[in-house]
């Protein structure tokens, strides 16, 4: 089937087979591997990109359903040279150890802080249980989301 | 020297650039041309005989190129995945060790184990290949318990008892006087839970061989890619060692669970050499659930003597560990040489003696998670210090003080045959009760009961070992493989700095650590500096990173490699400061003759190394560029006080941790930020085995039921609190830069405070772990 | 995953032709359950039928009957609202925030997981499920295992849920999944109290002994001596039957001090 959707301001047509995940879409039609891949079941968030806005997980989102989004992923949040508040902020907090985790758990508390007013560090931990991390015990990432939503 | 970007600063990490913006590269984002796709035919019995596999239907499916079964590895004589740590009975016979073919081929041992592979050309094809698979499987009796393996239907014929060892350390006969004459004994039955490490990458494998050359290049999720070619090459057999290159590149997290050669990789490899094309396989969670290696799962009965002083003067440990159903690759010496070794914690107890049984069950094996038997040692031992003051009627953190190893006592020969090189565990423990506010808890407690709530505190301080060592000693008590690192440093003609580790991260951050190591050294711009590591084409050798070994040894090996670095500069700026290398001195990056005061920049002598104009060729030879060895004179000893308070709500049983104090002394600290978030992680892996993380197996049939995030209780942010951490230092004495490691302090000692904390709160001496809210529950309605 | 034929339908009458049309059909909501299970290869429909495009399934509206929320509205929408606010609490507990921007009423009730959160709003609320072909009182619309009163192919297309005068949900959730082991609905509507409990049994049910006390003394103390009989009740090894059984009175309790504080 075809599906046309806009990746990272870059539009494209492409034609797959429909049990393609949208996650699939981006790792290997269009080699955005920033999106990871960690589970099965749609409960780690490392895939985590946003779409038409708000952030989905996207092992969990057929081509199909993504036929005509807007889709940004970790690659595309970034100003040119410039990192978007939320990678500056998981940078200076290290807010990350292996990294794998990292760019669905980017993605997520870029919506978060989006669509909130000024948010408790609970209320962070509880908005980001979509979101597995296994080295970081999540202390430091609470800690830069709390300075991001600062700078957003 | 400390600077924004030298030993001791919090300097930024450099590898962080690329993960936030989605660069990192990690095994399943590597392609290559024409590469085809491996799924695994797993076996949906815990035991069973496999009478016959009809592969037909998968070779008749569309896009499948290859089926294969074990035989035809066999065929090839590839070998067995061997086990590299030989462990001896009582009796002194050797350990059993039952054959592991990479590829069940007679029987199946646990549910999950591969039986048959297929190769397609997408991963869709491959999984309807292995769909298709028909075997005809003879299901056997299973045996799943730990405590009961030893009585159950023999699994291995070579293993009668489903036994691999029987082992002990330590005097018995003068441990048992210790308890007749004990004025007090404290007791406890302990299970500690089995864990699934889940690192949030699966494994992964991709494999190529080039017929041209009969070079085979396997790109893998290790976190010691060289000793994966060592055994890949020399025991199993998949290509000699010299053609094997095998890259470990970014890797999403290991805990211990990518130390390990496993079958998968093993196929992968082989099948590449087979086919002549690049095959691929990337586990899905659930193969990551069924078949990583798991961790913990003891059943113990431990016991403390204490005399009328209120000190330690006898344990008794008996413990059955359960390896699951083969031995994996370090399995045999996680509850031995470093369970039994740790047993004497940070107290002067003079008598212990420790027995081990190893036994085989219908389950996954079970090898090093983070800690690997040092957080079981530790459990044993805090919760029976916590108990036997709770039965005293002591405050627990003066019983333990009374006991601790006196800072004048170092370097301190325990019973179990470590010798600590240092310590000062009171300041530890001071500044722990200090920070969590121990003598405001009352008024805590209070404030919880008023609501309703129960309040408990639980305190643990535990000891490790750390940078497992020396290579000697180790191979004497039966390690297979060295215990060193390697280092290289190539210095460039403009003075930049290529560093090349055999240590591997995979989220510790050494591409920043080690850097500021050697900017430290010599001088020169953190960003001049660039960590090499994860590649057996690009290093020598190396043991990888496990154990938290990387600073210790790792790191200590670099500095090595600096001093020659030095030693060779001080010859060429001798020559060309027309003074002697005696004469030379190097500091803040310059080289300076002593008699003349002339200096020249650390790249100037660089530069000079690889423009060699006029060196007396026959006494200096050009360029910069050395390598080191180091192999460490004994462990580490990082050690700490942990404290924790939860308050539960008797009528859910949710526990609820209220803070939680981890003190540690892990000697000199290189870069705090990232020291501090090897302690966050470990804390919540830690605290997540007390109260969440639970490997189950269905008692009938052998499945696991927590293989998947549905059942499988994974931390998340808002299960855990923050976290307030600080160190006290003693540096380690025997390593160049007086370091300990800080990777698994934070899984070792959290797990027992978190527990002492919650049967605080409950009233009671024990309770299963993990505290789920229904174990909770049930334990305050005191059923 | 296998290979469907993926439908884009423009109209509720043109979902139900394509899926009587179809092998084995099924209507493709926000996916939350279905895409996973099918990636597991447990699911295997040959048509999947896209209600996604369908203009007019979505959205929140007061009506004289109370608040009708569209089949296809995302729980995060629903969180959002501000009408019933017990409702849009249990929405903002459903999963996580990446399944709330996807999952939708109508997907989660059709499918009818026993312990999914919408089907203790439904009965604790009281509300009437409409569909393609008729209007369902809710509390007869759960039948029992992922099994609900709708027919073949039927497709619902929004839910009313009457305006009660006070209602709280507390949910007792999965530590692993988030689902609830229990979930409690309870309702005031001025005439008369609803308890709906979701994941203690094989389909939500109304708590009639929780209802009967709560209609005679609205108080904590008026629940804190039933028994309530787990013999039917779900067991995993999150929570045994009994503890089921007891975290039904803790979360009508805790709804009961939420609604009396």
């Amino acid at each position: 089937m075809a599906v046309k959707l806009n990746v990272n301001s870059v539009e494209h047509t492409l034609e797959v087979p429909s049990n393609t995940l949208l996650s699939e879409i981006l790792r290997d039609h269009l080699n955005l591997t920033g999106t990871h891949i960690g589970c099965d079941t749609s409960q780690c968030g490392a895939c985590v990109v946003h779409m038409d806005g708000k952030s989905i997980k996207s092992c969990t989102v057929l081509a199909a359903q993504a036929d005509g989004a807007d889709v940004t992923t970790i690659e595309g949040i970034a100003n040119g040279g410039e990192l978007h508040p939320m990678q500056e902020a998981f940078r200076n907090n290290h807010a990350l150890q292996c990294g794998f985790c990292t760019p669905g758990m980017i993605m997520s508390a870029i919506d978060l802080v989006q669509s909130n007013d000024k948010l408790s560090a609970q209320e962070i931990r509880e908005g980001l249980d979509g979101n597995f991390c296994r080295c970081t015990g999540y202390h430091n990432i609470v800690k830069a989301v709390l300075e991001a939503q600062e700078q957003m | 020297m400390t600077t924004e970007t030298g030993i001791g600063a919090s300097v930024k990490r450099k590898e962080d650039a690329r993960f936030i913006t989605g660069k990192g590269r990690y095994t399943d984002d590597i392609n290559l041309v024409n590469q085809t796709y491996l799924v695994f035919a797993r076996s949906p019995y815990a035991h069973a005989k496999i009478n016959g596999i009809d592969l037909e239907p998968a070779k008749a499916t569309p896009g499948v190129v290859a089926v294969f079964t074990g035989k035809d590895l066999a065929a090839d004589e590839i070998g067995d995945l061997p086990c590299g740590w030989m462990v001896k009975s009582k009796d002194g016979s050797d350990m059993i060790s039952p054959s592991h073919p990479p590829i069940a081929i007679d029987k199946v041992n646990y549910v999950g184990e591969p039986y048959a592979l297929v190769i397609a050309d997408t991963p869709d094809a491959a999984r309807n290949g292995a769909e298709a698979i028909e075997a005809n499987f003879e299901v056997l009796e299973a045996v799943l318990s730990t405590a009961d393996a030893t009585s159950g239907p023999q699994i291995h014929e070579n293993a009668p008892n489903n036994r691999s060892y029987d082992w002990e350390l330590g005097d018995k006969d003068a441990t048992d006087t210790a308890f007749d004459n004990a004025a007090h004994i404290t007791k406890l039955d302990i299970v500690n839970n089995r864990l699934i490490p889940n690192a949030i990458e699966t494994r992964a494998a991709l494999g190529d061989f080039d017929s041209s050359t009969g070079n085979y290049t396997l790109y893998t999720t290790s976190q010691n890619p060289h000793v994966e070619r060592l055994i890949l090459a020399a025991f199993v057999n998949v290509a000699p060692e010299a053609r094997l290159r095998v890259i470990s590149p970014d890797v999403g997290g290991g805990f211990g669970s990518k130390i390990f050669v496993y079958a998968e990789e093993t196929a992968v490899i082989w099948a590449a050499g087979k086919l002549g094309r690049p095959v691929k396989w990337r586990a899905e969670r659930t193969e990551s659930f069924l078949g990583d290696a798991h961790g913990r799962d003891h059943v113990t009965h431990a016991e403390l003597a204490i005399d009328d002083d209120g000190k330690f003067t006898g344990l008794r440990v008996s413990t059955k560990a359960n390896m699951g159903a083969y031995l994996s690759t370090f399995a045999s010496s996680v509850p031995t040489y470093l369970y039994g070794t740790l047993l004497a914690g940070q107290y002067t107890t003079p008598n212990i003696y420790v027995e081990v049984q190893a036994v085989f069950t219908n389950t996954c094996s079970v090898d090093a998670y983070r800690g690997a038997g040092r957080p079981e040692a530790t459990f044993v031992v805090e919760r029976l210090v916590e108990t036997a003051a709770r039965e005293l009627n002591m405050d627990p953190a003066e019983l333990r003080r009374k006991n601790f190893i006196p800072p004048d006592a170092f370097p301190y020969e325990t019973p179990v045959a470590l010798t600590y090189d240092t310590g000062n565990y009171g300041i530890s423990l001071d500044k722990a009760l200090d920070l969590a506010d121990v003598a405001g808890f009352e008024s805590r407690r209070s404030d919880s009961e008023s609501r309703g709530k129960k309040r408990g505190l639980g305190y643990s301080c535990y000891i490790e070992a750390c940078g497992l060592a020396p290579s000697q000693v180790a191979i004497s008590l039966g390690a297979g493989v060295g215990l060193f690192e390697s280092a290289e440093i190539r210095v460039d003609v403009t003075g930049s700095v290529t560093a090349i580790t055999g240590s591997h991260s995979h989220g510790q951050g050494h591409e920043t650590t080690f850097a500021q190591l050697i900017s430290d050294r010599f001088g020169i711009p953190f960003e001049s500096v660039d960590v090499v590591h994860g590649d057996t084409g690009r290093s020598d050798y190396g043991l990888g990173t496990y154990g938290s070994r990387s600073i210790a040894v790792g790191g200590s090996a670099l500095m090595s490699a600096a001093d020659k670095i030095i030693a060779k500069g001080k010859k060429i700026a001798a020559h060309m400061l027309n003074s002697n290398e005696d004469n030379v001195d190097f500091a803040d990056g310059r080289f300076t003759a002593a008699d003349t005061n002339e200096s020249l920049a650390f790249g100037e002598v660089a530069f000079s190394a690889y423009v060699p104009g006029n060196f007396p060729l026959e006494e200096l030879e050009p360029g910069l560029s050395e390598k080191a060895f180091y192999d460490p004179a004994n462990f580490t000893y990082p050690a700490g006080a942990h404290i924790c308070e939860v308050e539960i709500d008797p009528d859910t049983g949710v526990t609820e941790i209220a803070q939680f104090v981890a003190v540690d002394d892990f000697g000199n600290v290189i870069n705090p930020m990232i020291v501090e978030g090897q302690v966050h992680g470990g804390l919540a892996q830690g605290i997540g085995q007390a109260l969440l993380e639970h490997g189950i197996y269905d008692a009938d049939s052998g499945n696991l039921i927590t293989g998947s995030y549905l059942d499988y209780a994974m931390p998340r942010a808002d299960h855990l609190p923050d976290f307030t951490v600080d160190t006290t230092v003693t540096p380690c004495t025997h390593n160049p830069l007086g370091v300990k490691g800080c990777g698994e302090a934070g899984a070792i000692g959290s797990t027992a405070a978190v527990m002492n904390a919650v049967t605080d709160a409950l009233g009671v001496i024990d309770m299963p772990m993990p505290a789920t809210p229904e174990t909770v529950w049930k334990v305050a309605r005191g059923a | 995953m296998y290979q469907f034929k993926h439908h884009k339908s423009t109209s509720v009458d043109h979902a139900s032709e394509l899926h009587s049309n179809s092998d084995e059909g099924l209507y493709l909501a926000g996916g939350m359950t279905l895409i996973p299970s099918m990636k597991l290869r447990l699911t295997a429909p040959t048509d999947l039928i896209d209600l996604s495009s369908i203009e007019g399934l979505a959205g929140i509206s007061n009506s004289y009957a109370g608040l009708r929320i569209g089949a296809m509205t995302r729980h995060c929408e629903v969180s959002a609202s501000s009408e019933i606010p017990a409702l849009a609490s249990l929405a903002s507990l459903i999963g996580d925030n990446q399944v709330r921007n996807r999952g939708t009423i109508g997907g989660s009730l059709a499918n009818n997981d026993p312990a999914a959160d919408y089907p203790a709003a439904v009965l604790g609320l009281g509300a009437t499920i409409h569909t393609n072909k008729r209007d369902i009182d809710g509390d007869s619309f759960f039948l029992g295992l992922f099994e609900t009163a709708l027919d073949e192919g039927e497709i619902i297309t929004a839910v009313t849920f009457p305006i009660p005068k006070r209602a709280a949900y507390a949910k007792f959730p999965n530590p692993a999944s988030r689902y609830a082991i229990v979930g409690a609905m309870v309702s005031d509507s001025g005439s008369g109290i609803r308890v709906g409990i979701t994941g203690a049994g094989a389909c939500a049910f109304r708590a009639r002994a929780f209802e009967s006390a709560l209609n005679k003394d609205f108080s904590v103390d008026a629940i804190s001596a039933i028994e309530i009989d787990h013999s039917d009740f779900n067991v995993d090894i999150h929570a045994s039957a009994e503890f089921r059984g007891h975290l039904i009175g803790a979360m009508v309790r805790q709804a009961v001090v939420q609604l009396t504080e």
